[in-house]
């Protein structure tokens, strides 16, 4: 079964095509990755599936609900990080998960949850003492309160030091042992091959590439021996856009 | 639909940053408090309404002069200072930033007392476009004539009898506080929200918050009520201010409890409102001023409505505030009720309808 089914999915603002079309599908359990570089239109369709956009055309399914229409069910079941995530400055990370599970109105073992993300070191920090890396995971941490059987990362490890990022790693490869599916974007392309089942590259609004990691390496590759991801991506969606794409990354979270 | 426990939840996060903030505290408890303490101190002479005025004598302290000053000095309207014979008055004035006096001739009580008595004239300096200059001829005019009379051994054949209009006489600082109390319900909660709501949403705080269960309204039911809170400590630090320092008379009374509970509900919701419908926390701070700043000044905080000129107090009865101000004045000073009934009324509709504007203007998610 799907968790979240699109078929044929068209978002506009004013005379730009965000999303042009698209069609895709994550089966439960399953890491799926969506890639592209910037204004490719990742986040535009990361924000229809979670609810917080409408669409203009197509359809949309999210473990069986219109994430639109259906919003407020759908997001008792949804955890969700969003890009370049920020709290309450005056709140720390523990107070934060309590108060998310009283608003979810669910039991949460907040040392546990912290423990899991590794920010149990900060659990009584104000939110704007942490660095960018320490309130990613925050985020990541409150996206888990809600017990999700699908969960939206948006750009999860974008800013993070290289051990940050192999814990929120980490926490998606549990997620998946979990039986809980998840969504991510992300800028590193390692990242993708690392940990996604399914992949697909968007540029300009359109799916580009759809498949496993390997699949797409043995579909639009030059057949090179040792040819990684990147290498596809970039030749694909061209030199100027990964080197445009990074240079943002570099920059880190908080930008469209 | 609206869930307590959420409400709860998101009250205590919030109420528990903004006490660990400490600036919120400082403008919404203190800053009051020394408004009270500074315009109380400026005005704290104003309500007996005594002329400050400088008299010389140079009469050689003759018992007919100290009678004159002693006159003068009985009817209570002048708060006199003897003014050395030997310099020149002119410029003594000048000096001492006074404005107006009165010099004694010498030969006063010779002129007076002579058989048949000489006319003699006392000098009355001061500008003559100001009005307390007025007050000042009318005064000494007054004990003049007294003199006049008793010079020709002939009593006044009309008189005046005096009848004090309000039970009691009220001092300047038993309108601050009602005023300061306004101001308080005004700004504290207006410049937080507009900030909140502008700050959250360039933060996606709303769009984050929108993936859980709380709602919007929710949302804003847990700021007017810490507000309501905030706004209830404020009102008995105010008024405990105003007694203890300038001896304020405060009625407490079950009456102003709607105006401490409306006030807050209706400034939040205008706070979130301007915050939600402008683009960027920038263009919200001006909005929000422009909104503040008139009401802020004009419904009654530092004066009374009623000192301002007709088209200025017709302006004031379309600012919102002013119902505040207006409805505490009538409860806390007049004991008019169904005065105070009118500003409930008022304000229970405009706190309903900008509220429900806020919420339908204050979006969670984008479409």
């Amino acid at each position: 079964m799907s968790n979240i089914e699109v078929s044929s999915l068209q978002k506009a603002y004013g005379s730009l095509r965000a999303v042009d079309g698209i069609s895709f599908s994550v089966r439960d359990g399953e890491v799926f990755s969506l890639l592209g570089p910037n204004g490719a239109g990742k986040t535009t369709t990361i924000e229809i599936l979670e609810g917080l956009r409408e669409r203009d055309a197509g359809e949309v399914r999210v473990l069986g609900l219109d994430p639109w229409k259906q919003g407020y069910e759908l997001h008792k079941k949804i955890g969700v990080i969003p890009q370049g995530f920020k709290f309450v400055d005056y709140a720390t990370p523990k107070e934060a998960i309590n108060y998310y599970a009283a608003l979810f109105g669910v039991k949460a073992d907040a040392d546990a949850i912290l423990k899991r993300v590794i920010l149990e070191d900060s659990a009584d920090v104000y939110f704007s003492k942490l660095s960018g890396g320490q309130k990613q995971k925050v985020g990541l941490a409150l996206s888990l309160v809600n017990d999700p059987q699908l969960v939206f990362l948006d750009e999860p490890t974008t800013g993070l030091d290289p051990q940050a990022r192999r814990a929120v790693w980490e926490v998606i490869r549990t997620l998946k042992s979990e039986d809980r599916s998840v969504l991510l974007t992300t800028h590193y392309l390692d990242e993708a091959e690392e940990l996604a089942d399914g992949v697909a590259i968007m540029n300009h609004g359109k799916i580009i590439a759809s498949g496993t990691p390997a699949e797409i390496i043995a579909q639009h590759g030059s057949g090179k021996q040792g040819e990684s991801l990147e290498d596809v991506f970039v030749k694909l969606v061209g030199e100027d856009a990964v080197t445009a794409d990074q240079s943002a990354a570099a920059k880190g979270p908080g930008r469209r | 639909m609206v869930s307590v426990r959420r409400i709860r939840a998101d009250l205590t996060v919030f109420g528990r940053g903004y006490v660990r903030a400490r600036i919120g505290l400082f403008f919404s408890l203190i800053f009051p408090i020394i408004l009270i303490l500074l315009f109380g101190a400026i005005f704290s002479n104003a309500g007996s309404s005594t002329v400050p005025i400088y008299i010389q004598n140079n009469d050689n302290n003759s018992p007919a002069s100290l009678g004159f000053i002693t006159a003068l000095n009985s009817t209570n309207a002048m708060a006199i200072t003897i003014v050395s014979p030997d310099v020149n008055f002119s410029q003594y004035l000048a000096s001492h930033s006074g404005t107006t006096g009165i010099v004694i001739p010498s030969g006063f009580q010779a002129d007076i007392s002579a058989k048949p008595p000489v006319p003699v004239s006392v000098t009355i300096y001061g500008n003559p476009t100001s009005s307390v200059f007025g007050a000042v001829v009318g005064v000494t005019n007054a004990v003049v004539s007294g003199f006049n009379l008793k010079i020709a051994n002939a009593s006044a054949i009309v008189g005046t009898q005096q009848v004090s209009v309000a039970s009691k006489t009220y001092k300047y600082i038993d309108y601050l506080v009602p005023g300061l109390i306004g101001f308080s319900v005004l700004t504290s909660p207006m410049f937080a929200l507009v900030n909140i709501s502008s700050q959250y949403k360039r933060d996606k705080i709303f769009k984050q918050l929108s993936l859980t269960p709380l709602t919007k309204t929710e949302w804003l039911i847990s700021k007017i009520t810490w507000y309501v809170v905030l706004t209830f400590v404020s009102f008995f630090l105010m008024t405990g201010a105003g007694t203890l320092f300038f001896g304020a008379h405060i009625t407490y009374t079950v009456g102003v409890i709607p105006f401490l509970f409306l006030g807050p509900f209706l400034f939040v919701s205008l706070g979130m409102l301007v915050g939600t419908v402008s683009k960027s926390v920038e263009s919200a701070a001006v909005v929000g001023n422009l909104i503040t700043f008139p009401m802020m000044f004009l419904s009654g905080t530092f004066f009374p409505v009623s000192s301002m000129p007709d088209y200025l107090q017709t302006l004031a009865h379309v600012l919102p505030l002013f119902y505040v101000i207006d409805g505490l004045n009538n409860v806390m000073l007049y004991g008019n009720y169904s005065s105070a009934l009118t500003d409930i009324g008022v304000l229970i509709v405009l706190s309903v309808v900008v509220f429900g504007l806020a919420v339908r203007f204050f979006k969670w998610r984008e479409d």
